[in-house]
């Protein structure tokens, strides 16, 4: 409960305080979060799934606020991404300018604390409306601190993000009202428990899905990402390709499994895998033909989507495939939550580290970062260190969360998704190597080089050695995921959870 | 049919005419406009869902979607429509250019 409330208030107070005070607000308030959403994963760890109901209000007019391990590792993910995107942000302010990319506007830590507050929202949340409320406050908030850039590019970008996301969210309201008026509830046990293939709920999945598709950029509704987060101020390309895309993602990952299962083929995950894959070859193919640095990372994004989508088959198809091997779906669905959260560090890391490099070049076309490494190196090894984790290499979490997709995809028989994902490390590689090729270059070039604070670097790298710790962390963010899991079977006799 | 129905289909033929408008025209003014009406469509839906029961009293569920709704459409129309006028006052245009354009120039 506090996890929401907390930003909240922190929003609403920086806003109506002026700048100056608005900066002592951010600390204290960062620093509650955290600790409301530690305090929040040790009550998760302790005593499992909590459960809030807001205002004392039941169902079905009351909010329910649930809290099980996947919320709690993504609560968690978000305050660590959150917390050092911001202190970069403070440090890019500090630096002053011409180089702030519009941090210092008023409203930015107002609409940053908001979008902290939505994201915390989105992963407690449990009943469809509500979501949509909070996917809502997500577009709303992010689409602001994108245009805070002010540049040409940023504005239409943010435009286009807007109206694409204007349009997935009627398609998924539709879905939640066409999903209403026939099983009158919107909460998503529920929905699980009643829900039985028909017409009329099928086009309501079909809306819901689509809706949450183009939010989250999968191929081939990805057009407008590259854009938004390649022209977006550099701690908000961060939250942008780190979060904010994982939410819709998250949606779509509990609506499926939770509420839709019993309605759904075996061969409707199979689809979600196809355009997955697709968003993995043609998003790495893009990124191999970009000219900017941050569009590299930003079509890197569009690829590393394509993972995500891969849990579909491989969890829900194996599930209604074969009998006897349960393993493999929770495999899956650990192995892909695993990579989510190792890509949100990792790919943080990377637009962070970008930003650095941007802002000591004066430009982020690769062709002027020849020989960056010698003046920036925490920079460059922090890009080189997320780069390990995005295309998979031991020990990172990216590592450990591929082993295990490619374990399950072995084991349950579906070997193409395996071939799928090594082309797609092979293809990250070869962006990555790309980027670090011109920045590792020493060659005595005459370029001017702007000093770059060392808090901005560090921060970068910062993100990008968690990425990695999570690859050598060991069994506990599994048992934490596994908590009140939804990749466990519905229990059978019908009871809501 | 009863109103409730009448309602119900009147909606859903809003949101596909906004549904088309909105993917056909280019002027982004039009766009917000036809988002507009998409979201009243949805809005007519919830009201003809909420008398589906007939001959009793109507259900207050869909009521609050509506107002729900009707508060997101709203801040998303005032948010869309400055940014359509700053980016008139920034670019001159009033139509997404060819999205080729971000990628491969500064």
């Amino acid at each position: 409960m506090w996890a929401v409330l907390l930003p909240l208030a922190t929003a609403t107070l920086a806003f109506l305080a002026d700048r100056r005070a608005a900066t002592w607000l951010i600390f204290p308030g960062a620093v509650s979060i955290l600790a409301s959403v530690s305090g929040l994963l040790r009550q998760v760890w302790l005593f499992g799934p909590q459960r809030h109901m807001v205002g004392g209000w039941s169902a079905p007019l009351g909010i329910e606020l649930y809290a099980d391990g996947l919320s709690a590792s993504l609560l968690a993910m978000t305050a660590v991404v959150m917390s050092t995107a911001g202190f970069y942000a403070v440090q890019t302010i500090r630096r002053g300018g011409s180089h702030t990319e519009g941090c210092d506007n008023d409203f930015f830590w107002p609409l940053w604390f908001f979008l902290w507050a939505t994201l915390n929202a989105v992963f407690l949340s449990r009943d469809i409306f509500n979501l949509y409320i909070t996917l809502e406050l997500l577009v709303l908030c992010s689409v602001p601190l994108l245009t805070l850039a002010g540049s040409g590019a940023a504005l239409t970008a943010g435009m286009r993000y807007l109206l694409v996301a204007m349009l997935g969210s009627m398609c998924y309201l539709l879905g939640v009202v066409l999903l209403y008026a026939r099983y009158d509830t919107l909460s998503i046990p529920h929905l699980g428990a009643l829900i039985e293939p028909a017409p009329a709920t099928l086009t309501a999945i079909a809306l819901i899905t689509s809706g949450l598709l183009l939010k989250t950029a999968l191929f081939p509704l990805h057009f407008w990402l590259p854009g938004a987060h390649g022209n977006a101020p550099t701690p908000v390309s961060a939250l942008l390709s780190g979060l904010v895309v994982k939410a819709s993602f998250y949606l779509l990952l509990r609506l499926w499994l939770g509420a839709f299962s019993g309605a759904l083929s075996p061969a409707a995950g199979e689809y979600l895998g196809i355009l997955g894959s697709g968003a993995i070859i043609w998003g790495s193919l893009l990124a191999l033909r970009q000219v900017r640095l941050k569009l590299v990372i930003a079509y890197s994004t569009v690829a590393q989507i394509g993972y995500f989508f891969l849990l579909f088959p491989l969890a829900t198809s194996e599930l209604a495939r074969s009998s006897g091997h349960p393993d493999w779906v929770a495999m899956a669905g650990s192995g892909v939550l695993y990579f989510l959260i190792s890509h949100a560090l990792a790919k943080a890391s990377m637009f962070l580290a970008a930003g650095c490099i941007a802002h000591a070049a004066g430009s982020d076309r690769l062709s002027e970062l020849i020989g960056i490494g010698r003046y920036l190196p925490v920079s460059v090894f922090a890009l080189a260190l997320a780069g390990v984790s995005l295309i998979g290499l031991p020990p990172s979490g990216g590592f450990v969360g591929k082993w295990l997709m490619l374990t399950a995809a072995f084991g349950s028989g579906q070997w193409w998704w395996a071939i799928v994902m090594s082309v797609g490390g092979l293809l990250a590689a070869a962006y990555v190597f790309m980027v670090l090729r011109q920045a590792v270059v020493f060659r005595l070039v005459d370029i001017r080089f702007y000093e770059v604070p060392a808090g901005m670097q560090w921060t970068a790298l910062v993100l990008a050695l968690l990425s990695l710790l999570l690859g050598v962390s060991g069994e506990a963010p599994f048992d934490l995921l596994e908590i009140g899991s939804p990749f466990s079977p519905p229990p059978v006799d019908g009871s809501v959870p | 049919m009863n109103q409730a129905t009448l309602y119900a289909l009147t909606g859903v033929m809003l949101f596909v005419m906004g549904l088309r408008a909105f993917l056909l025209y280019a002027h982004l003014l039009r766009k917000i406009l036809a988002f507009n009406i998409m979201g009243s469509g949805i809005f007519l839906l919830l009201v003809g869902i909420a008398g589906r029961v007939p001959n009793a009293a109507p259900d207050p569920v869909p009521h609050a979607l509506v107002l729900t709704g009707i508060v997101v459409s709203v801040s998303f129309t005032a948010f869309g429509l400055v940014l359509l006028r700053r980016i008139y006052a920034k670019t001159g245009k009033t139509q997404l250019t060819d999205r080729m354009e971000h990628t491969n120039t500064e």
